[in-house]
């Protein structure tokens, strides 16, 4: 954790309106700056895939009780940098610690008890086994998971209600409800989003990590997601997640970080961020004439049509070169 | 042809020992399979264990509880040596190490380096290792006869095995019955689904594959000790055969399912029963002598095998939605 001597002391008492992200207002809107109140702190993280340097992080600080989301172009290194957080790959070099503990060398499954659950970009819903089944899986503390005491119901079947009961609510806010006796594996794309994210939720995780939550959801249900990972902040977690809409990530972000080819090349509030030419280059490339921060800009069909330009341009480029 | 006598016969399998052996090594196959997804390409390796186990201490002067703990414990060492290097890897690793792993203990049995202790390729002789268990027997000397199933109380392939061994069974059911619907089979399920996911869960995935491992061993081990009681200890009839036997049971039954393993290995035996027995009638025996029926008898349950696998994924007991055949 990297306090800032001169950010404004805040915490849970700054009005509801500014919430907790009132705390980075003010912060001096480059990569790898130090948050009031961080989280999680990336230090001189690489990752080399052969020749290939998927991550090379210098700094990075994920302000606690916040949603920021991580952009950048496809191959840019956001999901290898959260495979690295989380425990499921391992570094090159560098380290990082979650919560003031270093968990350079944790695994995945000890990074999830300690409070950091993530979901995956190729959703991992649990096929052959029922929505609900999939729900409890996620809960922690169920005695009835070790061996031994998996013999005597009477040792979990109390925490198995609770559990049940939590996972039930869970279904009803995520809109799965009707399908809690259904495998997961006959569920739309959209709906294992869902069910991979409500399971994360199951344990009260501090910090939820999720790779692109809105690809394939069905965009009736977006926006109820929206208020669902907003819901998730105000009660106090702490959200980082990956996003290619930037109608979800303008709306919902309070700090956005942008990385491309590896490195962390912006970072800053949602509206400032996109504006930045450095996030224009590593986007658009072509279009350095646009405003990523005007509002029409990015409306979906803005946003088709520039990925069709750059699309056709690209095959006329094929097309100079053959 | 003797319809009455095939039918007799192919009945009496569905009690033999052998049927209750193959169902209790489907048993634990089912926990490493079925709901673990583990691969065990070599099965007969713990069976072949266990017996050896059971036997070889009896031999040396154990009473009965501490040579079945031999088995029991030979069986758990064999799951850690495979599972702490395997375990960590890719399913396919696992595959591989088993089948090796479970040749070499048979070469091993069969070398001629422990002839002493293991009777080299000649085996041990049920006689020499039978007494402590019929010793156990609460049933008076004499023969019984139920329905078409008439046997010697205390023979050595008699009442007292059969109800031995299908009490193991009906054990072992309901100890992995209680194990599946608890929240631990629940983690062992989402293992077989994903195991990525179920650490993202923060369950120790590596623990449980190898608890799984650990526990579906020692069923293999103890239904090895039952297929050798009636008979005899013979490296060589504890093969890959039989490791492929063992699946048969299993798919045919239904994999993930409670009682595919039992109802699996009393369909084989029957089945194979009434092949035999008839391919004996049937067949001019000119062509085809008893070295000729036995493999292709063979031949037949690999044929069978692939039509199961293709028509019936989920076998007989399973639910085509849930259990269909999935190798990762
Ligand atoms: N396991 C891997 N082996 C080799 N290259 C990989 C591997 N994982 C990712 N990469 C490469 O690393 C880069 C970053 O990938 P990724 O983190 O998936 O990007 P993003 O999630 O930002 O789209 C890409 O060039 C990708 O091809
Ligand atoms: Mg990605």
């Amino acid at each position: 954790m990297s306090a800032d001597p001169t950010a404004a002391p805040t915490g849970p008492g700054t009005s509801a309106m500014a919430g907790p992200s009132a705390a980075l207002v003010g912060l001096d809107p480059r990569p790898g700056v130090p948050k009031p109140d961080a989280i999680l702190v990336v230090d001189d993280v690489e990752r080399r895939f052969g020749g290939l340097t998927a991550v090379d992080v210098d700094h990075l600080e994920v302000q606690r009780g916040v949603i920021t989301a991580l952009i950048g172009p496809n191959g840019a290194g956001k999901t290898t940098l959260f495979n690295l957080v989380t425990g499921f790959d391992r570094p090159s070099s560098g380290s990082w610690t979650f919560d003031g503990r270093s968990m350079s060398n944790v695994n995945a499954a000890k990074t999830s008890r300690a409070g950091m659950v993530r979901t995956f970009q190729l959703t991992k819903a649990l096929s052959r086994m029922t929505v609900l089944d999939n729900m409890r899986l996620g809960a922690r503390d169920q005695p009835g998971e070790n061996m031994l005491a998996a013999l005597a119901r009477p040792l979990w079947r109390r925490r198995e209600q609770e559990i049940t009961e939590k996972a039930d609510e869970l279904l009803v806010r995520f809109k799965l409800d009707h399908l809690r006796d259904e495998f997961a594996g006959s569920l739309s794309g959209g709906q294992r989003k869902l069910l991979e994210m409500a399971r994360a939720l199951m344990s009260d995780p501090v910090m939820v990590m999720l790779d692109e939550p809105m690809a394939g959801v069905n965009p009736a249900l977006t926006q109820s997601l929206l208020g669902h990972v907003q819901a998730l902040r105000d009660e106090g977690m702490t959200v980082l997640f990956v996003e290619h809409d930037m109608h979800m990530v303008r709306h919902i972000s309070d700090w956005v970080v942008v990385m491309a080819e590896g490195r962390v090349v912006a970072e800053g509030p949602p509206e400032s961020v996109m504006a930045d030419p450095a996030v224009i280059d590593a986007y658009l490339g072509a279009h350095h004439d646009t405003d990523l921060g005007d509002d029409a800009l990015l409306a979906d069909e803005v946003i088709e049509q520039l990925e069709h330009e750059a699309h056709a341009e690209e095959e006329e480029h094929h097309g100079k070169q053959s | 042809m003797d319809w009455q006598r095939m039918l007799t016969l192919a009945a009496g399998e569905l009690i033999a020992p052998q049927t209750a052996a193959f169902a209790l090594a489907a048993i634990g196959l089912n926990v490493h399979f079925g709901f673990t997804g583990l691969l065990n390409m070599g099965h007969a390796g713990f069976m072949l264990l266990g017996a050896y186990g059971f036997a070889i201490s009896t031999i040396a002067g154990a009473p009965f509880w501490l040579a079945f703990l031999v088995a029991v414990v030979a069986a758990i060492l064999f799951a850690l040596i495979l599972g702490i290097p395997t375990l960590k890897l890719r399913g396919d690793y696992l595959a591989i190490v088993t089948i090796s792993a479970a040749e070499i203990i048979r070469l091993l049995g069969r070398s001629t380096l422990f002839t002493d202790l293991t009777g080299a390729s000649s085996g041990l002789r049920g006689n020499t290792y039978k007494a402590t268990f019929q010793a156990l027997s609460p049933l008076p000397d004499g023969t019984t006869a139920i329905g078409p199933f008439e046997y010697g109380n205390n023979l050595s392939n008699g009442w007292w095995v059969r109800i031995a061994a299908w009490a193991l069974v009906l054990l072992a059911v309901l100890v992995v019955y209680l194990l599946v619907r608890s929240p631990w089979g629940r983690v062992l399920r989402g293992i077989r689904e994903d195991e990525d996911a179920v650490r993202a869960l923060g369950k120790s995935v590596y623990a449980y594959k190898m608890q799984a491992l650990v526990l579906g061993g020692v069923l293999g081990a103890l239904g090895g000790v039952v297929y050798v009681l009636p008979t005899s200890v013979q490296p060589d009839a504890m093969g890959r055969a039989m490791t492929f036997f063992v699946w048969t049971v299993l798919l045919l039954g239904g994999a993930a399912t409670i009682f595919g393993p039992i109802l699996g290995s009393m369909i084989f035996f029957v089945a194979l029963s009434v092949v035999r027995t008839s391919m004996r009638e049937l067949l001019p025996p000119d062509i085809f002598g008893p070295a000729q029926i036995e493999p292709l008898s063979g031949i037949l349950i690999g044929v069978f095998l692939m039509l199961l696998v293709i028509f019936r994924p989920q076998g007989i007991m399973g639910d085509k939605k849930e259990l269909t055949f999935h190798v990762r």
